[in-house]
Formats: structure tokens, sequence, C-alpha cells
């Protein structure tokens, strides 16, 4: 009964060295684009239970009664549990533990999770839920992010200070900004199937970007030792900050040890919008102020993002955005203070560009405003106040000693080619596309320029770390390693790592459950590559030292040990060795911020840019995003093909944000939590896109090489905002910017 | 839940009298379904040849979108290609969409602005009702439940000119903002409809009056053309979109058809 299914993410290719560098194929693209790729949610055992999750229809009440009465009474309905049925500690977080499992006495978001069910099929078990009744006493919802900082309910604030504060600039500019809830929507659901191993214990199979976090949380909860649960990868559609926290996994490992059955869960498209994390909505207070030159001078920002009922990584989300509040800009004299409140909202964590994003929305049409206010190129005023290697973040003072090519990333963007005007009356080239709104005459085209800069990896003093094993097997090297492959080809770039450092081509690696490996850490902060590959590169190394030591051999390849152009260890021979090496693998340290916001808070950093080309029918608000073109400091990249594909996605995502993504949320009460009404950009409505990828060696990667997954994303939606207003002459300071804040004079 | 495959229209109506909900292409359907509105009885319409055919200007109720999109008439041909996705566009059909009956149905315009009718057919005989008698409400329509659409039923001769254009936020996979249709005869009747901007699809017959009038696309009357639009629409304000802005969308939307079908009228 407990066999666990098998994941499928290996990466077997004999023959050939596929090191770093290439574009070698990923191993799982062709069964996932066949439809044979396991993901959690075709993951199935014998005997198997479907769990339900029965959730608050209301933002904020007191649960007076639950009766699983006339749940129970259905035929096939094995288990209804509440919150007293929480073995362990009630409560959960991925950073303060403050979430209940199961909700007790009070409701503080609409969808909150207020009791399970299980039962013989996934029908029964939604209907079981449904039947399920709750009484409630509606209370008052907090939903005005600005009442809530008001009263103080706040997860946390920071405040920066530096340099001067009575210094002022002869130019100034003032905005305020709002950035939308924007949701991941990842296309695979949340799901998993808990499995219990007849001894007390739980193997969980879940969607997850961080087994270890759900590890730790799931045995809290349960009151079980870390031995008796083990959590394991398995294959995942997508995550994008949404998977970190827990959801299902606690749910499902109580269900399994309740019924001593199988559970398997897969969140429909809705429970999946309430079920996990969003991006934080935003408002941005921004002063700049500069000297004739164009030299800032002084730059004020208060950041206020709304975290929801729960923490989540709001205190993270909210260092980010007030940590990156200037962008890659030099500026001696700095204010910022944020916010991320409580409310009674939707919880939001991560999301792609965790903070970064929001403010870089603010600080891009800053910059735009100051140039204007100059009279100057805007690309000469980022120019002048470009950040680079050997300068202090202009909000931290942290001296940058990692390569950081923001002035390079702006020099070879604006050189990238424009395209030509477009004169074609072919409606998939037009605003509207083949709702035939638009014509050519009705177009006017607009250009903008974003830069956008993050931390890479975990920051303020946190242990950042990622253990990875490799070993000699009779089928090839393995690498070993509790790391989250979501889809970016991290199965791919830690087999190229293992290659190139072993010299072996046969490579496989497995993704393993937390009894078998320490942690990698999250996928999440663009760190994978750059720690589990620099793990992967330390294992790989040491294990081919030690073997060269042992056998005095010259390389290692395929075929075993050579020397002297002989071969003296034959490969299966020294499979049988038990040779193996595991490391953890640490980025330099990071320290936690001074009463000041001071301090070096951030083991690396990347910058990338982005150019939008838009074509605007003004008298609709019709908006066909063109092309993006962008330049991004990726350090080395190790597979050219695989960064490109992060690029792409990652620009979509932020061009989503700038013209469509919204969770709209009015009284706490999500209004669109399906594909039908939260609208994701379709192939149709996706530009071209040019990359330019700047290689600068020196970051502490493997290789040099830095985080790509989340530049992409930073500033493509304030690029786009930027070509919008070029278009229209509009102040646009919201996104999404929908076709009635373009179209409408006065709008937003 | 009881489930009947029919083979013929006797079978279909046998169903229908029994109390089944038909289903087409289950494009509408299925999706209530997924949100918790199971019916009961079904029965499923695809094999039922008769609803599938064409002949003259009698579309059956049964033709997909995939196939009006080659073979319909002008703009109900250019509604057929903004439907959904290609999947959803060889699922579904014109008598889902009419039967469904949302204020956002991209065919209904079309089908307001030819004076197109409905014919219903149950055991007890065949009505038919023109598109203004049919549609009542938002998603409710006067068919009784005993009655299956049959066929829409074009008028023998088509205006000779006819646009169609759709506002949505993006390019493919959406629910109208507003949706029009203009259509103009060699005699300069013209004729405006509107979708996503009232709880049926409506006409604008002071929009019409003016319209007649008018032969030059360059005409400084249109700017009262576009007015008379705006005015004439009844949108409301939701998640999708607000009241101003369909309403703003509407006036632009029918002036540019109607340039269209002057434009094209001249050449
Ligand atoms: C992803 C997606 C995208 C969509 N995009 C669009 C779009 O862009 N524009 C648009 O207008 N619609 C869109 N729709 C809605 C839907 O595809 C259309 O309304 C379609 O025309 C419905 O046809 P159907 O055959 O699938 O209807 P069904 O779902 O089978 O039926 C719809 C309703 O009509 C009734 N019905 C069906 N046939 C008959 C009949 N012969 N007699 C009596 N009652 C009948 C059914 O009982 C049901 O109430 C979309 C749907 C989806 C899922």
């Amino acid at each position: 009964m407990t066999a666990p299914p098998s994941t499928t993410l290996t990466d077997h290719v004999t023959g050939t060295v596929n090191g770093i560098g290439e574009s070698t194929v990923r191993p799982d693209g062709i069964p996932k684009l066949q439809g044979s790729f396991a993901y959690a949610s075709d993951l199935e055992t014998e005997g198997m239970l479907w769990a339900a999750t029965v959730r608050s229809p209301h933002p904020h009440a007191r649960i007076v009664d639950i009766d699983p009465g006339p749940a129970l009474a259905i035929g096939g309905v094995h288990a209804v549990l509440t919150a007293e049925d929480v073995p362990g500690r009630l409560l959960f977080g991925l950073e303060h533990p403050d979430q209940p499992v199961l909700a007790s006495d009070v409701v503080r978001y609409w969808g909150e999770p207020v009791a399970i069910v299980a039962a013989e099929d996934p029908e029964t078990a939604r209907i079981a839920a449904a039947a399920v009744t709750v009484e409630y006493v509606v209370l008052d919802p907090l939903v005005d992010p600005e009442e809530a900082d008001t009263r103080d309910e706040v997860f946390r604030r920071i405040r920066i200070r530096r340099g001067d504060q009575d210094v002022r600039g002869s130019v100034v500019v003032e905005g305020v900004y709002e950035v939308g809830m924007q949701d991941q929507a990842p296309l695979g659901t949340e799901a998993g199937l808990a499995i219990p191993d007849g001894e007390g214990g739980v193997d969980l199979y879940a969607t997850t970007q961080y087994v270890h976090a759900d590890h730790s949380q799931i045995v809290a909860s349960l009151d079980l030792t870390a031995e008796m649960v083990r959590s394991h990868p398995t294959g995942i559609g997508g995550a994008f900050g949404a998977r970190e926290d827990v959801n299902l996994h606690i749910h499902l490992c109580m269900l399994a040890l309740y019924t001593r059955r199988p559970v398997k869960q897969v969140y429909q498209r809705s429970e999946s919008f309430t079920g996990h994390v969003h991006r934080h909505p935003a408002r941005l207070r921004y002063r700049h102020e500069a000297d004739e030159d164009g030299r800032l001078v002084r730059v004020e920002a208060d950041v206020l993002i709304d975290g929801g009922a729960y923490a989540s990584t709001t205190s993270a989300v909210l260092g980010n955005a007030c940590y990156f509040a200037v962008g890659p800009y030099k500026c001696d004299n700095v204010n910022v203070d944020g916010v991320g409140v409580r409310t009674n909202n939707p919880p939001c964590g991560a999301m792609r560009g965790f903070g970064a994003v929001q403010v870089c929305f603010a600080h891009e049409a800053q910059m735009d405003r100051l140039a204007a206010a100059l009279d100057m190129d805007p690309l000469e005023l980022r120019r002048r106040n470009a950040l680079a290697t050997g300068d202090a973040l202009a909000t931290t003072g942290q001296r940058i000693d990692t390569p950081l090519p923001t002035r390079e990333v702006i020099d070879s963007l604006v050189a990238m080619p424009m395209p030509e005007d477009d004169d074609s009356e072919d409606p998939l080239r037009l605003p509207g596309g083949t709702g035939l709104t638009t014509e050519r005459r009705d177009v006017r085209r607009g250009v903008g320029y974003a830069f956008g800069i993050k931390n890479l990896g975990f920051s303020e003093g946190s242990d950042d770390y990622a253990q990875a094993r490799v070993l000699l097997s009779p089928q090839g090297a393995i690498v070993e390693t509790a790391a989250i492959e979501v889809g970016q080809g991290l199965v791919t770039v830690v087999g190229q790592i293992a290659r190139s450092a072993l010299g072996i081509g046969n490579v496989e690696v497995r993704h393993i459950d937390t009894s078998r490996i320490g942690s990698a850490g999250s996928t999440s902060a663009s760190r994978q590559t750059q720690l589990t590959g620099g793990a992967v590169l330390a294992a790989a190394t040491a294990l081919r030292d030690r073997v060269l030591t042992e056998f005095a051999g010259e390389y290692l390849d395929d075929d075993g040990v050579w020397r002297d152009g002989e071969l003296v260890v034959p490969y299966a021979e020294l499979a049988s060795g038990g040779w193996e090496e595991t490391t953890t693998f640490r980025h330099p340290p990071t320290e936690e911020p001074d009463e000041n916001g001071q301090g070096t808070l951030h083991a690396d950093f990347a910058v990338a840019g982005h150019r939008a080309i838009v074509d605007v029918d003004v008298g609709l608000g019709l908006v066909r995003v063109v092309r993006i073109d962008t330049a991004q400091d990726v350090g080395k990249a190790l597979n050219p093909e695989s960064v490109r594909g992060q690029i792409e996605g990652g620009i979509l995502q932020g061009v989503g944000l700038a013209m469509m993504e919204e969770l709209i949320v009015e009284g706490g009460v999500i209004r669109n939590p399906t594909f039908t009404d939260y609208l994701l950009p379709t192939v149709l409505d996706a530009p071209d896109v040019e990359a330019l990828l700047i290689e600068q060696e020196g970051s502490w990667g493997p290789h040099g090489a830095k985080g790509v997954g989340e530049p992409p994303t930073i500033s493509s939606t304030a690029a786009v905002a930027a070509a919008i207003r070029e278009a229209t002459g509009l102040a646009l300071p919201r996104v999404p910017i929908r076709p009635e804040h373009v179209a409408l004079e006065g709008g937003v | 839940m009881d489930f009947v495959v029919a083979t013929d229209l006797e079978e279909a109506l046998d169903a229908l009298g029994r109390g089944a909900l038909p289903l087409a292409g289950g494009t509408d359907l299925m999706v209530g379904v997924n949100a918790g509105q199971r019916p009961d009885n079904v029965v499923a319409l695809r094999r039922v040849r008769e609803l599938r055919q064409r002949n003259g200007q009698r579309i059956g109720a049964g033709v997909t979108w995939r196939v009006i999109e080659d073979e319909g008439p002008r703009a109900l041909a250019q509604a057929a290609r903004t439907v959904g996705s290609p999947q959803i566009r060889n699922a579904g059909t014109l008598g889902g969409n009419v039967g469904t009956a949302s204020p956002a149905g991209d065919g209904l315009p079309f089908l307001a602005a030819v004076d197109a009718e409905i014919e219903l057919t149950s055991r007890e005989g065949v009505r038919t009702l023109r598109w203004d008698e049919f549609f009542t409400g938002v998603k409710e329509t006067a068919r009784r439940t005993d009655e299956l659409i049959t066929a829409v039923v074009l008028p023998a001769a088509l205006p000779g000119r006819q646009e169609f254009a759709k506002i949505g936020v993006r390019n493919a996979m959406v629910i109208a903002t507003v949706a029009c249709v203009v259509t103009r005869a060699d005699d300069g009747t013209t004729t405006v409809a509107l979708g996503s901007v009232a709880p049926t699809p409506i006409r604008i017959p002071e929009a019409e009056e003016l319209a007649k009038t008018l032969s030059d696309p360059g005409s400084a009357a249109l700017d009262e053309f576009q007015h008379l639009v705006a005015a004439g629409v009844r949108p409301i304000t939701d998640h999708r979109s607000t009241e101003e802005y369909r309403r703003h969308g509407a006036g632009v939307l029918a002036r540019r058809l109607l340039t269209r079908c002057l434009r094209e009228g001249a050449a």
C-alpha cells in the first residue's frame, strides 16, 4: 500500500558531455509535451480516498458551531475533521506561525479552511464538504489597508534613514502609484497524496517549492517526530511563489493518519485562487529630488503593502520593497517608510519579483517624470545615476561587491535595433486582435524603458544554504537533492554542472525526500541555480578530486579513471566503490538591518532592463504589446536556452500585470477567482521578445552564475506602462492599466 | 443524473418533454456544472442531424462556430472568429449561444441587427419568435422548457454591408466588454445592434434613423451618431468593466463600423 508513486524527473543523457554553457535539452521536456510526465495531480495509489475543504464564505466571522453530522451521513464519507482534530500546533506559517491549520474560533479571510473531508471519490468529497454545516456570526471585515495602518494592524514596519535628511534638490517630482493584486495562476493547481506508513507516520507527495519548510510545519502540527514524516518532491506545474506556503499539506496528512488510507486532493481552479497567497497589492508615495544635472539628491518613499489576513512572507516582501525602492540608481540621501498591514483581505506572500516589482513600477515612473521635469533624455538620466559595483545601495548603504552592470544593461538595451514601423492591417497585429476593433489609423505607437534591481538568495541575516549529494552508481553519476523543480529547469542545469565538474556525461538528477537529504532551501528568490547549483558543483568537484587522488588519475569520464592516456580504473569498478560526496553550500553571510535600515543585508544582486514597444488604440484604450527587448545581468548563462525561457515567461507575466492580471477584491471577497475573469495573456497577447544576456563573472554562484528567474518580471511591467504613457501622454499611475484608464479622460 | 444521447429530433423532443435539459456543445452548460449547478436530467443533441443542417437562411441550432466562421454571413462569421478558442469553436454552437442568452453572447448582436427569428419546436409543434420577443432578460428567454431551439432563421435578403467588432481586455478567449454589429442596405437602411451593454442585445433606433441620412464616411454627423449610440445603451459596472467605458466603447465602435460600411459602399 505504501509503494511510493514514482516521480520521473530524471536526467539521463548518455555519451555526451552536455556541460555548462550548452543549451542542453531538458530531460522532462518531451514527457511533459507528450503528457506522460506525472504531475502531483496525476498521482494515485490503491485504496485512495479523496479530500475536499470546507471554506469560509465570509471574510471575517466568528464560528459558533460546526456540525459534521449531515456530511458524515452521506455514504462513502470517511472523515470530517476540524481544528479540534489537529494533533499538534494549531498554527503554521513560513516565517511566523500565525495561521490556523483549520480555523477554530474566528475566520479572517474569505475562503479560509474550516474543516476537511475525506470520501471515496472527489465528487462525494465535494458534496460532503458542502453538507458540513457551519454557523457563523458575521463580523465587520477590515479591508482598507490605510485604515489598517492607522489602527496599527501591521506585520512589519521598516524605517530607512540614510544620509542627510535636510538636503534638498532643485528639481522635485512627486507621485502616488498603485499596483493591483496579481496571482501566480500556475497551470497546475495545488495537489497532493498522503500515504500513511502503517506505523503512525506518513509520506506526502504534494505541490511545493520547499519540502523542508513543509516538513517542519507538518511535524509541528501533527505532533510527530521528524522521522515519522517524509515530504517528497513531485511533479509540479508551475509555482511563481504560490507554493512556498503550506496549504493542503497538513490537511492531507491529518486525513491519511485518521482514516489510515491514502488521501488525495486536487484543488479546482477557483479553490486554487483562494488556496494560495497572492502578490501584495501596493500603494506607493514617492518624492524624487535631483540637481540641475539630473543627479539624484534625495529620494523619499512611503511603501504600503497589504499582507491580508496572515503573515506568510509579508515581512520579507516588505523588506525587498523598501530596500529596492530607489531601483538600480545611486542616491546618498534616502528616506523610506514601509508598512505591511494585516487586513481581512486574501493573504499575500511570495510572487516572482517579491516586492521589487511593485516599487519598480513606481520608481521608474518617477525617473521618467524627473527626466521630463529636467527636460532630459530619460535614458541619460538613468545613465547618470546608474548603480555600479563598488557603489553603495541607495537604501541600505551596502557596498556592492559583486558585478552589477547597470550601465552596460542600459547601453546595450538602447543599442538593440528598433522594430520597423508596422503598416499592416492584419488584425492579429493590431490592438483588439480578431475583435476587429481597430485599424492602423486608430493606433499610436509608444516606446518605454524601465530598469529594475533585486537581491538573489535569502537576505537579512538568514542562514541560506543548500545541501546536495553526488554519487557514482553503476548507472552513472547521480545527483541527489531536495530542491524543487517547478518547471524552471533546475533538473537540467544541475545535471550540466555535475557533468562538467565530473567529466562524466551520464548523470541522473534525483529529487529525494526530506528523510534522505538536508534542505536545499526554497525554489524562490532566484536562488536554486546559485545555491543548489553551488552545492552540486562543490560536491562533484570534491568527489572527482578524491577519486583522482585515490587512483593518481589525471581525469575522469564515462569510461573511468585515466592516467597517461590509459584507463586505470574502469567505471564499473569505480561504481562499486561506494563513492559519494555530500556538500552544503552557503552564500556569503548577510546581516539584519540596523534601526535605520542599514547594513549588508543581501548576498548578491541582479539588474535587468526592458524596452517595450506598444501600439495603442487611444479611442478604445486597447493596447497591443508589439515587442519587448531586454538586457539582463546573468553572471554566466549556464544554459542559454533555459535563461531565455525564464526571460520570455517572466516578461509575459510582467505584461500580464501591466495589462490585465488582477484579482478584484471587494469587501474581502475575490470577485474573479476563475480563468473566465482572471485574465492571463494568451499567445495572441504575447509580444515578440529579443534578449541580450550580459555576462560578467565574479558572482559567487557556480561559474559566476546569477539567478535569472525574477529579473524578467521586475521591470517589464514598468516598461509597458512607460510605453503606453509615451503613446498617450496620460499619467497612468496604476497597473493593470485597463481600457477605461486610457480611453476615458480623467480615468484613474 | 439521467442522460440521454438523442439521435434524432423525436428523441430529443421526448426527452425534453420529460424535463431534460438540452446539451449541445456543452461549453456553457459544463461551466455551470463545474460551478455546482448540476442538472438531474440531460439530453445530448450532438447526434441530432436535423440540428446541424443549414439551408438557405435557416441555420440549425447545432451548427458550430467553426462552421459559421467559414460559411456564415459576413458579420456573423466575424463574430464566430472571436468566440473562445479553436476548441470552443469546434464544440460551441449558435443554438447554445441563443439558449444561454448571455448579454455577452457574441452571436446575438447579429441576430438583432438583421431581425432574425428563433425557431422553437416542441411535441406540440413549431413556433417562431422574433429575436426581441425571444430574449427577455439576462439569461432569460421566452423558450418553454419543453421546446428545443431548432434553428435561427435569417431574413431572405441580408444587407449588403455588415460589420462586427468586439472589445475585450485581451485578444482571444475573452468575454465581450462591448460587441457591435452595423449593417447597411443599398437603400441606406442602417441597423445598429449591440451586445454586453444591456440585459439583452439591443438596437439603437435613433442612431439608425440618423445613419440613414449619412453617406460620407467623413461626415461631421458621425459625432452625433456616436453620441446617440452611447446615449442609447444601458450598460452596468461590474468586475469586467465600467458603465462609463461600455457607453463610450459602444459609441466609438458603432461609429467605426458605420464608417467601414460607408467606406465599402463608396468603393
Ligand atoms: C473558454 C470559453 C470561452 C468562451 N468564449 C465565448 C465567446 O468568446 N463568446 C461567446 O459568445 N461565448 C463564449 N463562450 C460561451 C459558449 O461557448 C457559447 O455561448 C456557445 O455558443 C455555447 O454553445 P454550446 O453548444 O456549447 O451550448 P451548451 O453549453 O451545450 O448549452 C448552452 C445553453 O443552451 C441550452 N441549449 C443548447 N442547445 C439548445 C437547443 N438546441 N435548444 C434549447 N436549448 C439549448 C442549454 O441547455 C444550455 O442552457 C465561451 C465558453 C467557454 C467555456
